[in-house]
This record gives structure tokens, C-alpha cells and sequence, in this order.
């Protein structure tokens, strides 16, 4: 592979927000992409959505001026990722759902076929024990909206070879992404420190200690978070902090991973953030 | 049917600034002169200006596209009026 975007063939498993981004992100950047998901009305919307981030990034100045938009294909049978260069898998954050995606398309792409999952907190390697060569997985962790944010936490498991992360870093180049390397554990790096803060943020609320603007206030009046916990996690969906959280918690036995009860109500009421028009905060009413 | 104004009266740049003050001020729930800079001010994130293309588009039947599609035709009423004028084929500018 290298950092000419007409080298490179992406496949991305899973069109929910992530997978959404990703694409998005791939296509401004003259990549073409091949998104895999379960149903005709999820791709659809998916593609509706990946217009948009389109729009978005190209609004915030985030596309590269001398790239021409690649194309966007849609399929329900991941048999269509068989010929990528990448094969992305932006699936739902629990373990098995993610082994099963990962074990079939590396029994479909060809070896050598760069593959990533982009787990927030699942090991590496307990993922790669269900790809056919386990060396060729690693993990990156996007952030949301990922054609906005350059950096990116790339996740080396202790199988992941030399070769795949020469691979990775070429499609981060000509993605414009940044990786910053770490090594593999539950939650990697930034999930171990930041899903412990919401979900305290979020039990503080439940407590009566503070209202959501106050302790998201106190977080970027007082010590310069750029967004506070509680907004963030609206971003992240709260869907998918409560799966995260749940993966932390059953590998680590760290309490504070314990999804707390008012975390638990706002995602039974279908309130999972920014993606659902309401979680901590109301965006139906809210400019911003 | 339509309840468009704009189908026998040209909008002029001072009735679209006026109507897209009072969408900020309702929307930001601050006080918006015409030349603010709303994004400067941190009152309101990037996403929110992605409701501004559609707030144009939808209001005043316009596709904002290729270079038009930039941050800087966004950050004040008066530049987003000006763009709904060069946009909009019966449009009259504050000053023609």
C-alpha cells in the first residue's frame, strides 16, 4: 500500500455513526468505499447521513481541495468486501458481534488485506483470536466525527505485525489522520481514563450533587476541557458508553465502570445522545 | 402552495438579515446583531452550522454547494444574506 488514494479500496462493516464517519472521512479524501450493513433502510440512511458529513466536513474546511470526492458503494453481504485494500469493522460495541464480523471478512479478503476494528475498548487480541491471521488486525480508535478530529489512538495488539502497522499508517496518511500508538488493554488508553469520568460525571447528576450544565461547566470553566463529560458522551451516544462500559467493567472489576442507574434510564428511554435528538441535553431545542 | 413572500416581492438584504437575526437570537437564545461573528464567540458549535445550510436552503429554496460551502458564508446574518442574494436569482442587494 501506499499514501495515493487511488492505492487504496475501503470496506467498512457496520453503517451506524462510526461507520458513518469513516466513510465519510474516506470518501473526502478520494478513497472509495464499500459499506456493509444488515438491511436496505440502514443503508439507505446511512448514506443520507454520510452526505451530510460530507457537507460538514467540506463546510468546516476539512476535505483536501485537490481530491475529487470518491464513490460510495452499499451492499448487505460482507462477500462485497473480497476485494478491498481495508477492511474497516464499525459494528456494535460488544465482543462477539465484533469476533463474528472480523472472523468472516478475513476469511474473504484476500491475505494481506490491512484489517481494523474500531473498537473503543475491546482488546486487540481478543479480537484477533477470531480473525484467520491474527496478525493482520490492529485497532483504531477514531474519534467523533472522525473527519473532524486528525488524531486518532492506534492500538498495537501483541500479534499485530510489523507489516500491518506499515499498512496502517499509509492509510492514515492518506486519510490526513495522526496516530498516536499504544499498546493493548481494556479501553486502551483514552476509554480507561474517559469512561470512568462520564460515568462519575453521569452519577453526580443522578445524586442531586449537580445539574448537568454545572458539572459540564465546572469541567471546561475550570479545568479547560474543550467539551465537558456529559456533552461528550451525548457525541459518543450513550447506546454505545453504556456497551463500552460494560466491556470495561467485566475486564477490569473496576467499579466506577459500573454503568450507573441514570446512564441505564436515559438509554431505556431511547435517549442515546446527539444521534437520537436528546440524552444529557435536549438538541432538539439547543443551538449547538 | 406556497406561503413564500419572495414569489412576488425580491428579498432584499435588510428583510433577510432581519429574519436571520431573529432565528440566532431564538436559537442561541442570546442577542444577535447582524454583524456578530457566532462562531468566534464560541455561542454555537460546528454542527450548528450545518443547521444553518439547511435552515437556508429549506427557507429560501436554495442548493448551497461547491465553493459557497464554507464557514466563512456562515459566521455573520449579514454574510449569510449576502450569500442567500447571490443565490437567489430575484434577490436585491442592500445597495444596488
Amino acid at each position: 500500500m501506499s499514501t495515493d488514494p487511488s492505492d487504496h479500496r475501503l470496506a467498512v462493516v457496520g453503517g451506524g455513526v462510526m461507520g458513518t464517519n469513516i466513510a465519510a472521512l474516506a470518501i473526502g479524501h478520494g478513497v472509495p468505499v464499500v459499506l456493509v450493513d444488515v438491511s436496505e433502510e440502514l443503508l439507505a440512511q446511512a448514506e443520507e447521513t454520510i452526505a451530510f458529513k460530507l457537507r460538514h466536513a467540506q463546510l468546516m474546511g476539512r476535505l483536501p481541495a485537490d481530491r475529487t470526492p470518491a464513490k460510495l458503494l452499499t451492499s448487505l453481504s460482507t462477500a462485497d468486501t473480497a476485494d478491498a485494500t481495508t477492511v474497516i469493522e464499525a459494528v456494535t460495541e460488544i465482543a462477539d458481534t465484533k469476533a463474528e464480523v472480523i472472523g468472516e471478512v478475513s476469511r474473504i479478503v484476500r491475505p494481506g488485506t490491512l484489517l481494523i476494528s474500531n473498537t473503543s475498548c475491546i482488546p486487540i487480541d481478543e479480537l484477533a483470536s477470531a480473525a484467520a491471521r491474527a496478525e493482520e488486525l490492529v485497532g483504531v480508535h477514531f474519534m467523533n466525527p472522525a473527519y473532524m478530529i486528525t488524531m486518532v489512538e492506534v492500538i498495537r495488539g501483541p500479534r499485530t505485525s510489523d507489516a500491518t502497522m506499515t499498512a496502517v499508517n499509509h492509510l492514515l496518511e492518506t486519510l490526513g489522520r495522526t496516530g498516536l500508538v499504544v499498546n493493548d488493554a481494556p479501553g486502551f488508553v483514552i476509554n480507561q481514563l474517559l469512561h470512568p469520568l462520564i460515568n462519575s460525571a453521569a452519577r453526580l447528576v443522578q445524586d442531586g450533587v449537580a445539574p448537568v450544565e454545572v458539572v459540564d461547566g465546572l469541567l471546561e470553566g475550570c479545568l479547560g476541557h474543550a467539551t465537558g463529560p456529559l456533552r461528550t458522551a451525548d457525541l459518543i451516544g450513550l447506546d454505545n458508553l453504556v456497551d463500552s462500559l460494560n466491556v470495561l467493567y467485566e475486564r477490569t472489576g473496576d467499579t466506577a465502570c459500573r454503568p450507573c442507574d441514570h446512564l441505564l434510564d436515559l438509554v431505556d428511554a431511547g435517549k442515546f445522545g446527539r444521534k437520537t435528538g436528546e440524552g444529557f441535553y435536549d438538541y432538539r431545542k439547543l443551538a449547538s | 402552495m406556497t406561503d413564500r413572500t419572495t414569489e412576488t416581492t425580491p428579498l432584499t438584504a435588510e428583510a433577510v438579515e432581519s429574519a436571520l437575526t431573529g432565528y440566532l437570537t431564538e436559537k442561541i437564545k442570546t442577542g444577535i446583531k447582524a454583524d456578530d461573528d457566532i462562531f468566534a464567540s464560541g455561542l454555537v458549535s460546528s454542527m450548528f452550522a450545518m443547521q444553518l445550510v439547511v435552515h437556508l436552503e429549506s427557507t429560501y429554496d436554495l442548493a448551497i454547494i461547491g465553493p459557497e460551502l464554507k464557514l466563512d458564508n456562515f459566521r455573520t446574518a449579514r454574510a449569510m444574506a449576502a450569500l442567500v442574494l447571490r443565490l437567489t436569482e430575484d434577490g436585491v442587494a442592500a445597495d444596488a
